[in-house]
This record gives structure tokens, C-alpha cells and sequence, in this order.
């Protein structure tokens, strides 16, 4: 009840949004949508205006999309939120105990509810800083790709995971020369176990990608400051125009460290997405509680994104219930769209429950000890809303 | 209230169909939105602008 939250919880006046991409937008908003009226803050690193980051392994690398069709949202939606929004600066700090922000240049934001949604950044390997050698997380990153893939290299990119297999499967769209490196025996095997990734690697055989799985890379080797050629830990060498490391992403929590926020991988917070009183995260930063699968989670996913936005916005307007969702997320590569509801273990017994792998469209139900954790569909994205409640019975009947 | 859906940027992820199942179904085939209902009643309302917000190819728009 609203009036039982303004005891335990005044409704803040000053609310401030670190991060302005889809969590930290969509929590902006949803406090908007809800009705609160007071004083909001959106900090965002990139100076572009919010945009959408699924798109960058894909249509915008492609070309099939200008770069502003991946914005979240127009300028009339933008002002109509009515906040300050600080495009272009970065928080530097927080002070806990005096509940402000600090960001560069110097000044402060004090806020009587804060929002954390700064997001990842990629993870790099020695010899990032060689020319040819490109990490993807932002729409500058992507468009600078394009520009090298429209050059027609010899790419290899390293890391088989979300990202890695998107930008191989685009790059091989561009008709771009692919060998694909992992030091797991198949692509996407953290995700989705042998089984499935036997299948991602079959699909990009088929487009005529290169695979060197349960290959590691050893080193870069460069000539006049740019890449030449990748080394892999067997001692063979790929010679390479270009590079893409996609080895997965770090929360961004730097500017958090000594702040007292307990820091771990991400932020760490309760089952509400609470680091401290009226302290807030949501998005790839957040890790919390999900008592749906009574554990710890941070999920880099486009649609928990959104989900946790809108949670901690209701949350810090009186909202009690905690964070517990089916995780979704996606991947779309060749003629292959794969969607997955829930938690992929990696010893997790697959089992199809409906189509056929052969056909290349099915769904397969993930389970640990007799319970369903997840379901994946491949080509099946109406069968997979069907199966989705196997992941909702068996998650709630843990509670 | 009119929506629109834009099968062109859907990804036929089915959190409208979940969200608001009498405005919103998802093609046999290729999953993508079908829009049931142009003007759905006020209750449904809240939902549609629930299933707009959570769609995350940003295919579904609401104007009053």
C-alpha cells in the first residue's frame, strides 16, 4: 500500500539516473509513467542520444539499418521526460553517507534516490591497442567495424559467445573472410551446453565461417602498429587484417570502488535490486537475488534491461515485491533465430519437446535433477511462448 | 488510443502476446506481432502500454 511505503520510504524529490541506455531510459521513464513529479537526473557517458544495443552486432553492422534507427527513442520523447539529461559526462564517484553523485568536471548531483545503470564494458586482451583490433559495445565501436569489414578483411573474432558468433555471422553476410576462435570445443557451449552449440557451430560451417574451437589465443603479432596475425596457443598462427575480441564484459563499477557499496561481480544487491537504502541497479551492472531461482544473477540481456529498469523505478516509489523474472534472451545469426526463457546450466540434461533438430526448428527444455530451468527454441518463437510456462511452474514451485 | 505494430523491426520475441494477449498474437510461422486490435478498449490500456515498453525491438507505439 502506497501510505505503508511513505513510512518506511519518504517519495524522494531528487531521483538520479546513472547510465542512459536501456535501464537507466526505461527507469526514467517509468517514474515519469508512475507519477513522480520531482527533480530526475540522466547521466550518460556516450553523448549520442539512448540507443539500442542489439542492433550493433547486426543491422547496423550489416548496413541494413542507418545508425539513428537504433535510437530508443525520439527527441519529443526524450523531453517529454522532463529530466536533466547529462549526454556526454561520466560519474566519477559517489558519496553514500551525503547522497550525491559526483561526476567530471567536478560537480555534484544529490539525489534522495539513485538509480546505478552504467552498464559493462568489454574485456580486452593484451595487444587491444594494435590498429585492426576492435572490441563492440557502443554504436561508435560498431560503426567503426563496419568500416573496416566494408574493406573486405581477413577477420578473426575472438570469443564464440552472443556477441562473437553475431559478428561472425554479420561479417559472413558482408561475404567478409571468417575464422572464428573459442577455446571451447563448440560455439556458445556457456550458454547453451554442447548439444545446441554443436548446432551454432554447424550453422556457421554452413555460411562458410572458419571455426578454430578449443583454440586459445596466445598473442597478437603486429607490424608497423597494426594487426598482422593472431597466435593461437597450439602455436599456429592466423594471419588477420582484422580483429574483433569479444570475450565477454565487465560490470562498470569503477567509479563505485570506495564508495562502500558492496561490489562484487557488479553491483550487489538485494532481492529489490537494493545496494543500500534508496540505492538502486538495474541493468548489465546489477546482480541481485532472484528468489524465482532462489540465486544470485547478473544478466547482460537487452530484455532484463527493461525489466529491471521498470522494477527499480517502482521500487522507489513504494513498490515492495521483489525482482524475480524468467530471464529472455535472444540471438539471431544466419536464418537462425534462437530464444531462450530462463537458466542454461551447463550440466543441465536437454531434452526436445517439440519440432525437430533436423528441421532446424524446435524447442528443447533444459533441467537440473527433474526440473525445468529453461527453455530454448530455435525457429519456434510461437512454440517457445507455449513452453515458456514449464520454466514459470517449475521456477515458482522453488519458492 | 491507436497502436501500431511494425513488423518490419519485430523480432518476434512475444513479450506483447504475454503482456496482452487479446490486442496482440505472434504469426504461426515466423512469430512476428499481429496487431488484433487497432483500438483496444480502455481497460486493456495499461497492458498495451506495459507490452510497448517491454517489446524489445521497440515494433509496438501507442498515440492517445
Amino acid at each position: 500500500m502506497p501510505g505503508e511505503a511513505l513510512l518506511e520510504d519518504a517519495v524522494p524529490e531528487r531521483i538520479v539516473v546513472v547510465g542512459a541506455s536501456a535501464a537507466g531510459l526505461t527507469a526514467a521513464e517509468t517514474l515519469r509513467e508512475k507519477g513522480y513529479d520531482g527533480a530526475l537526473t540522466l547521466v550518460g557517458a556516450e553523448r549520442h542520444p539512448p540507443y539500442d544495443r542489439p542492433p550493433l552486432s547486426k543491422q547496423i553492422l550489416t548496413g541494413a539499418w542507418a545508425p539513428e534507427r537504433a535510437e530508443l527513442r525520439d527527441a519529443g520523447a526524450i523531453g517529454g521526460l522532463d529530466a536533466e539529461l547529462l549526454l556526454g559526462r561520466r560519474a566519477t564517484g559517489l558519496d553514500v553517507a551525503g547522497r550525491a553523485v559526483l561526476l567530471d568536471g567536478g560537480d555534484r548531483r544529490p539525489f534522495d534516490a539513485l538509480v546505478i545503470a552504467t552498464g559493462a564494458a568489454p574485456r580486452r586482451l593484451p595487444g587491444c591497442d594494435l590498429g585492426g583490433v576492435h572490441v563492440l559495445r557502443t554504436l561508435a565501436d560498431a560503426l567503426a567495424l563496419r568500416e573496416c569489414l566494408l574493406g573486405g578483411p581477413r577477420l578473426v573474432v575472438i570469443g564464440a559467445g552472443f556477441l562473437g558468433s553475431e559478428v561472425a555471422a554479420a561479417a559472413r553476410r558482408m561475404d567478409v573472410d571468417v575464422t572464428l576462435v573459442d577455446p571451447l570445443p563448440v560455439p556458445m557451449r556457456r550458454q547453451f551446453g554442447d548439444r545446441i552449440g554443436e548446432m551454432v557451430g554447424r550453422l556457421h560451417r554452413d555460411h562458410g565461417a572458419r571455426l578454430r574451437m578449443g583454440a586459445g589465443v596466445a598473442g597478437f603479432t603486429g607490424a608497423a602498429g597494426r594487426v598482422v596475425a593472431v597466435e593461437l596457443s597450439d602455436g599456429s598462427v592466423l594471419d588477420a587484417d582484422a580483429v574483433v575480441v569479444a570475450v565477454g564484459a565487465a560490470p562498470e563499477t569503477g567509479w563505485l570502488a570506495g564508495s562502500g557499496l558492496p561490489l562484487g561481480d557488479g553491483v550487489e544487491c538485494d532481492d529489490r535490486c537494493r545496494a543500500a537504502p534508496g540505492i538502486y541497479a538495474a541493468g548489465d551492472v546489477a546482480s541481485w537475488d532472484n528468489p524465482r531461482f532462489g540465486t544470485r544473477m547478473r544478466v547482460e540481456h537487452r530484455q532484463n534491461a527493461t525489466e529491471q529498469g521498470r522494477a527499480v523505478a517502482a521500487g522507489i516509489l513504494g513498490d515492495r515485491r521483489p525482482f524475480a523474472p524468467v530471464p529472455y534472451f535472444w540471438t539471431d545469426q544466419y536464418d537462425a533465430r534462437i530464444q531462450a526463457y530462463g537458466v542454461f546450466p551447463p550440466d543441465a540434461e536437454t531434452a526436445v519437446v517439440s519440432g525437430d533438430p533436423a528441421d532446424r526448428r524446435f524447442v528443447a527444455a533444459y533441467s537440473m535433477q527433474g526440473r525445468v530451468t529453461g527453455v530454448l527454441g530455435w525457429n519456434s518463437p510461437r512454440e517457445l511462448i507455449g513452453h515458456r510456462r514449464l520454466v514459470l511452474a517449475e521456477a515458482s514451485a522453488r519458492r | 488510443m491507436n497502436v501500431t505494430a511494425d513488423r518490419d523491426v519485430c523480432i518476434a520475441a512475444g513479450q506483447c502476446v504475454v503482456t496482452a494477449p487479446g490486442v496482440f498474437d505472434q504469426g504461426e510461422e515466423d512469430g512476428l506481432v499481429v496487431l488484433l486490435h487497432e483500438d483496444p478498449p480502455a481497460e486493456l490500456a495499461a497492458d498495451v502500454r506495459l507490452a510497448m515498453s517491454l517489446c524489445p525491438s521497440r515494433a509496438i507505439t501507442v498515440r492517445d
